[in-house]
């Protein structure tokens, strides 16, 4: 049976061989920060399986997060210069490969997909190939790797530290944002160890009225869109929203179906990202690059477009998730 | 209630754009030692939540193969597709099909192919102003005065149409996708946090509606453009004419003193 925690390994040894190709980087003025930070991350990978399976003790991988958080959150890491192609040898490149450059990239979600409709009923001596409620993770990470395969055999690279350079220059260029989400995840759960679920959901259920299906998801959807809006980040606003009102009221009071509250109540923070200023990288950073006179262009092209989505995420949700 | 102080650190932080990683950090700490957790408890907390959130990180796993794509020209190559379908179109017109060429290939997980820098500004926006150029160029030599640049108005509309097309597109197709930060939060957030198990296969299908309503909303709102523009670019034109006239009116005059 193949399992998912041999799939965390693999995404630990990667950042543990790129943390090894940073510390030799003399082009990275941070270097040893960004090694260590992304390294650190590896070692997480491998040491938390011993923490779900209580064979070790939780608190030292608490302690390793916190110093991940100093790490980024001091700017101790940085990038440095991928010895890669150049904009015109890429045109070169490009042309020559053509559309067979889409091959690879489109082999991962169709693995993907394979694995997560078709190959959870595969059995191997009577247990199941991929272990059971991970399909679609090892989906993603065999579709990774055969995708790799077929990429290097279609662009004829029989050098395996080429496919890592280019990873770790992508890797070094999003920086600790990568690991934003699963620290905003982390943060979720303490909330709800704290208590916070719990008070949120007393203020919500004495000022929502009784069974008003309708109201509750606007209440969940603007609220998502809001709190996107102040934090310019849907991220970090859907743990507090779904503590509050998806998860209390949509989906325990009000049975409604998770998936579909919680994907759809997403997307309604992105409409909150399409008209904050706030989101600079993708309101302001666009219109100083197109050399706008009037940097709030963008957002006055996106609003509308944002307020009706708002309302189809309403009616979606109301409609069909109950 | 006194826990909810930890609510109001996050929305501070975020909103005084502090650094999001310390935002995090401190909000956690202050939130479980509000919720009297002790120290200790605090950072098990941290760790077993790290522990079992990591399915939210993995989509690392794709960077070296996208990495070795990318410099091999996957993003010039994707340029070249897009080129080929914007050489007759009206303004609106192309920026639809960008938008449905975005929404596809960000739901099979081609988020990188597009963007402010990869594609709208050495390509999209470049696009949409030369096919509203066009309709100004027919516009303007038929009443005489050929050759002028765009309306600065119409020009910065046309550029924010192209950043915002760009926008809207990744942001209602990358959901379909399973393995986007946000699907990936969502699963690792609640699987940790609520003790059920989603799959992220289920949240992705979920957001094929909402994309499907984007795709309408935003490309009738770029159909309605070109006949905004149509408008815009007759009024500058006759207002350009009138300025003309008068400016011929008054040279006449002042022959007609000398």
């Amino acid at each position: 049976m193949i399992k998912s925690e041999w799939f965390f390994w693999l995404v630990g040894a990667v950042f543990l061989a790129m943390a090894a190709q940073m510390v030799v980087d003399r082009t990275n003025p941070k270097r040893l920060g960004t090694a260590a930070f992304w390294g650190l991350l590896g070692l997480c990978f491998f040491y938390s399986t011993g923490v779900n399976d209580k064979s070790l003790p939780s608190e030292p991988l608490g302690v390793a997060v916190l110093a991940l958080i100093c790490l980024g959150g001091f700017n101790l890491t940085g990038k440095g210069k991928p010895d890669t192609t150049s904009e015109s040898e890429r045109a070169r490149l490009a042309a020559r490969f053509g559309g067979k450059l889409f091959i690879p990239a489109l082999t991962i979600p169709l693995i993907a997909m394979v694995c997560a409709v078709v190959a959870d009923k595969w059995k191997i001596g009577g247990r199941p190939l991929l272990e059971e409620g991970s399909e679609t993770i090892l989906g993603l990470g065999l579709g990774a790797i055969v995708a790799l395969g077929v990429g290097m055999w279609v662009l004829r690279e029989r050098r395996a530290s080429v496919p890592l350079h280019a990873g770790r220059g992508l890797l070094e260029s999003m920086g600790w944002a990568l690991l934003l989400p699963q620290l905003l995840a982390v943060l979720g759960a303490i909330f709800q160890a704290a208590g916070v679920g719990n008070q949120v959901r007393k203020i919500t259920e004495s000022v929502l009225p009784d069974g008003q299906k309708l109201t509750a998801v606007a209440v969940y959807c603007v609220g998502m869109a809001v709190f996107t809006m102040i934090m310019g980040n849907a991220f970090a606003a859907f743990p507090v929203m779904t503590a509050a009102v998806g998860w209390p009221v949509l989906i325990e009071q009000m049975n409604g179906n998770p998936a579909a509250v919680l994907a759809v109540g997403m997307l309604a923070g992105f409409c909150g990202t399409l008209c904050t200023p706030m989101a600079a990288n993708f309101n302001l950073v666009p219109a100083a690059l197109l050399e706008l006179k009037d940097q709030y262009g963008p957002i006055k092209a996106q609003a509308p477009t944002a307020g009706a989505m708002l309302a189809c995420n309403i009616l979606i949700i109301y409609l069909f998730a109950f | 209630m006194i826990v909810l102080l930890g609510v109001l650190v996050v929305v501070l932080g975020f909103a005084t754009r502090r650094n999001p990683l310390l935002v995090v950090g401190v909000a956690g700490i202050v939130t479980g030692l509000l919720g009297k957790l002790s120290p200790v408890e605090v950072l098990r907390t941290f760790g077993e939540s790290f522990a079992s959130s990591r399915s939210v990180t993995i989509f690392a796993i794709t960077l070296p193969v996208i990495g070795l794509l990318e410099r091999n020209g996957l993003q010039q190559q994707a340029r070249t597709l897009i080129g080929k379908l914007g050489t007759k179109l009206t303004t609106g017109r192309f920026l639809t099909l960008y938008l449905l060429l975005r929404q596809v290939t960000a739901a099979v997980g081609l988020q990188t192919i597009g963007g402010p820098a990869q594609s709208v500004r050495p390509m999209i926006a470049p696009m949409a102003e030369a096919a509203t150029e066009r309709r100004w160029g027919h516009l303007s030599a038929a009443a005489g005065g050929g050759g002028r640049p765009l309306p600065e108005k119409v020009r910065e509309k046309v550029r924010s149409h192209s950043a915002g097309t760009d926008t809207v597109g990744l942001f209602f197709g990358e959901d379909c996708f399973l393995a986007i930060g946000s699907i990936l939060l969502i699963t690792g957030l609640v699987n940790s946090t609520y003790h059920t198990h989603l799959e992220p296969l289920h949240l992705a299908l979920w957001a094929i509606p909402s994309a499907v309503c984007a795709f309408f909303i935003h490309g009738g709102r770029l159909l309605r453009l070109d006949r905004t523009l149509e408008r815009e670019l007759v009024t500058a034109n006759a207002q350009m004419a009138v300025e003309r006239e008068d400016a011929l009116d008054r040279s006449e005059e002042g022959g007609a003193a000398k």
